[in-house]
């Protein structure tokens, strides 16, 4: 098999797992009692919570874990808001956020609130002009995601975070997909709160966390208990806490060495591509972008049907056609690039991770090669095209 | 998700192709909702089916269900190729997921609008022949307010 779907879900590292191992069967108490039978626990999680601040440069009490990235956007984005109501009900988001982002919004909008979605350029990056522009009095909150999760690309975070400190309005950035894979640094970007998600740098499923810039009053999403400063209820996930403090860790001491080598990777992979599958786009910035990432459009054919082929070629992959959104529009992110629907629905995504080989990567290429063949043989989109340039060259 | 069926017809699509000459050629569907099928029949002069050939731009059960069409109205005469519903496909490929469901009505619609064409051309009424929608989801919307 070959895996090349790490935006969706990466493996929990060895040394992640055997970091949670403990923290099951042996040292099982809640965090929270007052016994010393406890106090593995209790030290773990604390642990946890200062690997996980350290590779964004907060403090551990800034930290709160939750149940995942989804939990965390709708806490920041419901939450600030609703803090800052008083001031003001108008939110800045951009049009290629995640659905828990996205979806957040529009329940917002059916509950007084009004979001203005800001346009990207052809390659993703947010519109800074724009942003500035629909900055307005009433304006508490701009969430905008640090890098997209189809296309890869990274938003200007600098630069956004000037203008909400300028402007007195919390920042809020989805760094699901960024967290873990590139340099992010709370304080010189001016990020308030920011999301994260341990299963995609090789930590478990169903942890994350909320960075919240201390002073910045907001309520919870999860009332009950007293855990995580009386700010996120529910007993601790233990496991789930020290393993995602492990992958942050373990993402700390190899995050140069991993960023080289999946972009060397990468950067082939997309040449090879685009070199050798006629009528094949990259969409995403070339250079802003995770070193994950590589995202392709290739006209004349569906999504779906290329990624049952890869599959049986053993080879795992995304797409951002219809048939994979459960709805009948091609990917929301690759419309908002400028993309036609046709072209949107031949999309294929490619994510690798530092355990990714170029023996891969040739396997999958030369994969990709006959399976784009095959199904434009069968296009009646294709075989118009080719009537097309045969009628222009008789001309 | 999809059945073994669904999988044989979509990896071996059956009657994949154009015709040069075709005595009846439609193609239904738009790129915007991400299926396109065209359909191509060669009839002889008693109204039978000779030849079906396809080419579809869409998921798996597109192909799927493109692929079944047409081995379903080879052989069968004009009237008789009515019938071949996009239930009849369903059920030859032993179903389709709920969210697939209109690509079988697409299936429908592309024989239809070949005969249609088979039909214009040779200025013949095909009895319970309705002008083709080239829009599906027209045709789901109207089939739901029925």
């Amino acid at each position: 098999m070959i895996y090349l779907d790490n935006a969706a879900t990466t493996r929990v590292s060895a040394e992640v797992y055997e970091a949670m191992k403990p923290y099951f069967c042996e040292q099982y108490a809640n965090p929270s009692a007052i016994y010393s039978f406890a106090g593995s626990a209790a030290k773990a999680v604390d642990e946890a919570r200062r690997q996980s601040a350290a590779l964004i440069g907060a403090q551990p009490n800034e930290i709160y874990f939750t149940a995942g990235g989804s939990e965390s956007d709708n806490w920041a984005v419901r939450a600030a808001t609703e803090a800052s109501a008083g001031k003001g009900k108008h939110i800045i988001t951009s049009k290629i956020e995640h659905h828990a982002i996205l979806h957040t919004c529009q329940y917002l909008e059916k509950h007084g609130y009004e979001v203005t979605y800001i346009n990207v350029d052809e390659n993703g990056t947010i519109k800074l002009d724009e942003l500035e522009a629909a900055i307005r009095p009433d304006t508490t909150l701009i969430t905008i995601m640090a890098a997209n999760n189809e296309i890869g690309t990274i938003q200007p975070l600098k630069e956004i975070g000037a203008l909400a400190k300028k402007n007195g309005i919390l920042f809020h950035t989805d760094a699901v997909q960024a967290y873990g894979h590139i340099p992010l640094d709370v304080d010189a970007l001016n990020i308030d709160l920011l999301s994260a998600s341990g299963h995609k740098f090789h930590g478990p499923k169903g942890i994350g966390f909320l960075y919240i810039r201390k002073g910045v009053r907001m309520g919870s999403l999860i009332h009950g208990g007293a855990q995580e400063r009386a700010r996120r209820a529910g007993t601790h996930n233990t496991p789930g806490i020290v393993g995602l403090g492990a992958a942050a860790a373990l993402a700390a001491a190899q995050m140069e060495k991993s960023i080289d080598k999946e972009t060397t990777l990468r950067d082939y992979l997309i040449k090879r591509v685009l070199e050798e599958i006629p009528y094949s786009r990259i969409n995403g910035h070339l250079v802003n972008r995770l070193p994950n990432n590589a995202n392709f459009c290739f006209r004349f054919i569906e999504g779906e049907s290329l990624l049952i082929l890869l599959d049986q070629k053993g080879i795992c992959a995304s797409s951002g056609s219809a048939c994979t959104s459960g709805s009948l529009d091609p990917s929301h992110v690759l419309l908002a690039i400028g993309l036609p629907h046709e072209t949107a629905h031949g999309s294929l995504r490619l994510t690798l991770s530092d355990e990714t080989t170029k023996e891969e990567i040739d396997v999958t290429v030369e994969a990709l090669k006959n399976i784009v063949a095959r199904l434009r043989s069968m296009s009646p989109l294709y075989e118009d095209f080719v009537k097309a340039q045969r009628q222009d060259r008789e001309k | 998700m999809y059945s073994e069926k669904v999988m044989d017809h979509f990896n071996n699509p059956r009657n994949v192709g154009e015709m040069e000459q075709p005595s009846g050629v439609g193609t239904v569907g738009n790129a915007k909702c991400g299926d396109i099928m065209r359909m191509y029949l060669d009839i002889d002069e008693n109204g039978v089916i000779r030849e079906a050939k396809f080419k579809t731009f869409g998921c798996g059960a597109a192909v799927a269900t493109s692929s079944m069409a047409t081995e379903l109205v080879k052989g069968k005469t004009v009237q008789e190729a009515l019938e071949v519903t996009n239930k009849a496909v369903m059920e030859a490929l032993d179903g389709l997921p709920p969210a697939k469901v209109h690509c079988s009505l697409l299936a429908e619609e592309a024989i239809h609008a070949a005969l249609w064409d088979y039909a214009e051309k040779n200025h013949l009424t095909i009895e319970g022949l309705k002008k083709p929608v080239e829009d599906i989801e027209e045709k789901i919307e109207e089939d739901a307010e029925q």
